[in-house]
């Protein structure tokens, strides 16, 4: 996973609540078994609406998404974290966000950033009527601060999670730090759990 | 201390505990499809890493997978090509699959169960949203992304953070005509979509209680569409007469050892919860969803609710963008609403329960000359089960189209789509915007009243069926 510690730039205002990973990314788009290039169909049903703000050309580009409550509810498709990414999107602020979505995200690094709601009103009125202005994010002081400086929150982060992230650590590279613990746990887990080794590679066949 | 059931299963879990970082939970089970696996599989052959252990692995074949006949070619080559990923993946990595051509494929959430692998006490995990359905044994159970689908079969656990306890009590009983699919409904529309978000929950009370596994998996199945990653319901003499004898189950003495097990794990007296909430059983009316998430829903006998009654000035927002894209107006009767798809399965009611339920609302009768209806069995097991029964021919002789196994038209990634415009009763999980389709409109049901609106043609309210 690539490091993330500075997002600076321009924020998409998408203000919805509820949006849904398939709304992110449509089921069309998940048969495909590449890891890159889902950045042309985020959002592909919306963008057929000239007026959605992903197609309003001030925004093209920016590096930060301002969205509503639970942000990237519904299915685990990673795939909407993948289109985000690839579509240039870095970090995302919002009230709250879905629980796998945000999970998935802390795994790609893309930043999910909560703010209350009255800050990220704020935000969205001023990056709606100011498709210049930035934003400027920073991991290490956990804060989220127009340009200038003129206003500036912090955020919560899991600790872990903020660790991963300005090291750019891998996950399973981390766990398998842990082998001896896993192995230890492997001796003395109970025998009374299933098995799949008699499911076997050959089925039966219907008819 | 008193422990709830969800702390039960997970400090039996637990591989590494350390201040500061997300527990290391152990993964008994992990389920496998061809959708949120290839990437994975390709990022473990990249890195040179192994699955752990592929004999608590099994792959199956259900998002993607065509319900026509499936001696012709697949008629997407897109889909066809995953497929065969997903083959050759489990070929080179060792992992069992179940795979298009065998009788045990069909939706992942409803073959596992089937075969008692399925069991309480387990920390089972895929890469789907709706794996909540197996915390119905008393599992807990949750989707993952695909990093974690690579994280989980290279080292067989999760790292993850302790979750917020939640007790949804149901009390009483239901009345005639309300299923577990309304129960569910209610409890969404009671906590919104992200109601649960941060939370496991635990289904209590006597309604739960008296559900049958098939209705309790269907609970247990829409916890997501709550904003909850698990929720799960204490194994009971229900769960162990379901498990006992599947090919998977405990055998003789194990048995008996395995069931004083899963009997310790209820939550204990005294035990409590971050969240409450109850509802009354006998206060649920069968529901239908008008809107575009699961939580926009009201009984039968109800009226569209107008945008004006909305709690807040974003959902009044939310709430006029739904109706615009459902092409409704507020005060229509939910049953003048006429439909011109009826689907019938999904992991939420896809099992044989819910096809016995549709076929006797349906027996002797004709779908509306309006209305295109179609049964998808939830597997292989249940689809030759319901054919035994003579299922297939009732539905059949009403003018349905009786498919084979898959996830079909819940998500429309095979050709099983709605076509813009078009309005569907659904026995599925999420009437989001384009889910069965691009410009399609979806109102969740349960099997009785799916099949009632195929008949009539319009929704109806299942009590009055005569």
């Amino acid at each position: 996973m690539k490091a993330v510690q500075h997002v600076a730039g321009r924020a998409i205002p998408l203000n919805k609540a509820d949006v849904d990973t398939d709304q992110i990314m449509p089921k069309q788009f998940l048969k495909r078994i590449e890891r890159s290039g889902f950045g042309p169909f985020a959002f592909f049903e919306w963008r057929k609406d000239p007026d959605f703000v992903m197609n309003i050309p001030a925004y093209e580009g920016a590096p930060i998404m301002l969205a509503q409550q639970n942000f990237g509810c519904g299915s685990s498709r990673e795939h909407a974290v993948w289109g985000l990414e690839d579509s240039g999107v870095e970090a995302i602020i919002a009230p709250s966000f879905g629980d796998i979505f945000r999970n998935n995200s802390s795994k790609v690094g893309l930043l999910t950033i909560e703010l209350p709601q009255a800050d990220i009103d704020y935000l969205m009125n001023r990056h709606e009527e100011l498709p210049t202005a930035e934003i400027v994010i920073d991991v290490a002081t956990q804060t989220v601060s127009v340009a200038d400086g003129s206003w500036s929150r912090t955020f919560e982060i899991d600790p872990f999670v903020k660790h991963r992230l300005l090291n750019g650590l891998d996950d399973i590279g981390l766990t398998l730090q842990h082998d001896d613990s896993i192995a230890q746990f492997e001796k003395t887990r109970s025998t009374l759990y299933p098995d799949t080794s008699a499911a076997g590679q050959n089925g039966l066949k219907v008819g | 201390m008193p422990k709830t059931i969800i702390e039960k299963i997970w400090e039996q879990h637990v591989v590494r505990t350390a201040a500061g970082e997300p527990d290391l939970l152990y993964i008994d089970l992990h389920l496998v499809h061809e959708v949120t696996s290839p990437q994975a599989f390709e990022s473990l052959r990249m890195t040179g890493r192994k699955v752990r252990r592929p004999e608590l692995t099994l792959a199956t074949v259900d998002h993607n997978v065509p319900t026509t006949d499936r001696s012709q070619p697949n008629p997407d080559p897109l889909s066809a090509q995953q497929i065969a990923t997903l083959q050759e993946n489990a070929k080179e990595f060792g992992v069992p699959l179940w795979d298009i051509f065998d009788v045990r494929q069909g939706i992942v959430h409803i073959i596992s169960p089937e075969h008692g692998l399925t069991q309480p006490g387990m920390t089972i995990v895929c890469g789907d949203s709706h794996t909540s359905t197996h915390g119905a044994f008393g599992a807990l159970a949750f989707g993952i992304g695909t990093s974690e689908v690579e994280h989980v079969l290279a080292t067989q656990t999760l790292p993850q953070l302790k979750p917020k306890t939640m007790s949804i009590e149901v009390t009483g009983s239901l009345k005639p005509g309300v299923t577990a699919k309304d129960v569910v409904l209610a409890i969404i529309r009671k906590i919104g979509v992200d109601g649960g978000v941060g939370h496991v929950i635990e289904y209590r009370g006597d309604v739960i209680r008296n559900l049958s596994m098939e209705g309790r998996m269907t609970i247990c199945n829409m916890t997501i569409e709550g904003g909850a990653r698990a929720g799960l319901i204490a194994p009971d003499d229900t769960t162990f007469a379901y498990v006992k004898g599947r090919e998977f189950a405990p055998k003789g003495e194990d048995w008996d050892k395995a069931v004083e097990n899963w009997k310790a794990l209820a939550t204990d007296e005294g035990a409590t919860f971050d969240t409450n909430i109850v509802l009354v059983g006998e206060e649920i009316e069968p529901h239908v969803t008008w809107g575009t998430t699961p939580a926009q829903s009201v009984p039968i006998s109800a009226v569209v609710p107008s945008p004006d009654d909305a709690s807040s000035a974003s959902a009044k927002e939310t709430a006029e963008r739904s109706l615009k894209y459902m092409d409704l107006k507020a005060g229509t009767p939910i049953t003048d609403i006429a439909v011109d798809r009826v689907f019938i399965g999904s992991c939420t009611n896809g099992r044989i329960e819910d096809l016995r339920a549709a076929a006797k609302v349906v027996e002797g009768r004709q779908v509306a000359s309006t209305v295109r209806a179609m049964v998808v069995p939830g597997s292989g097991l249940v689809k030759i089960q319901a054919e035994q029964e003579g299922l297939h021919e009732v539905f059949q002789a009403a003018g349905f189209e009786w498919r084979e196994p898959g996830c079909s038209m819940c998500l429309g990634m095979n050709p099983d789509i709605l076509l813009p415009g078009e309005r569907s009763a659904s026995t599925s999980n999420r009437n989001f915007e384009g889910r069965q389709g691009a410009g399609g409109r979806t109102h969740l049901v349960s099997p009785e009243m799916a099949a009632a609106a195929a008949i009539a043609g319009h929704f109806v309210d299942i009590r009055d069926w005569k």
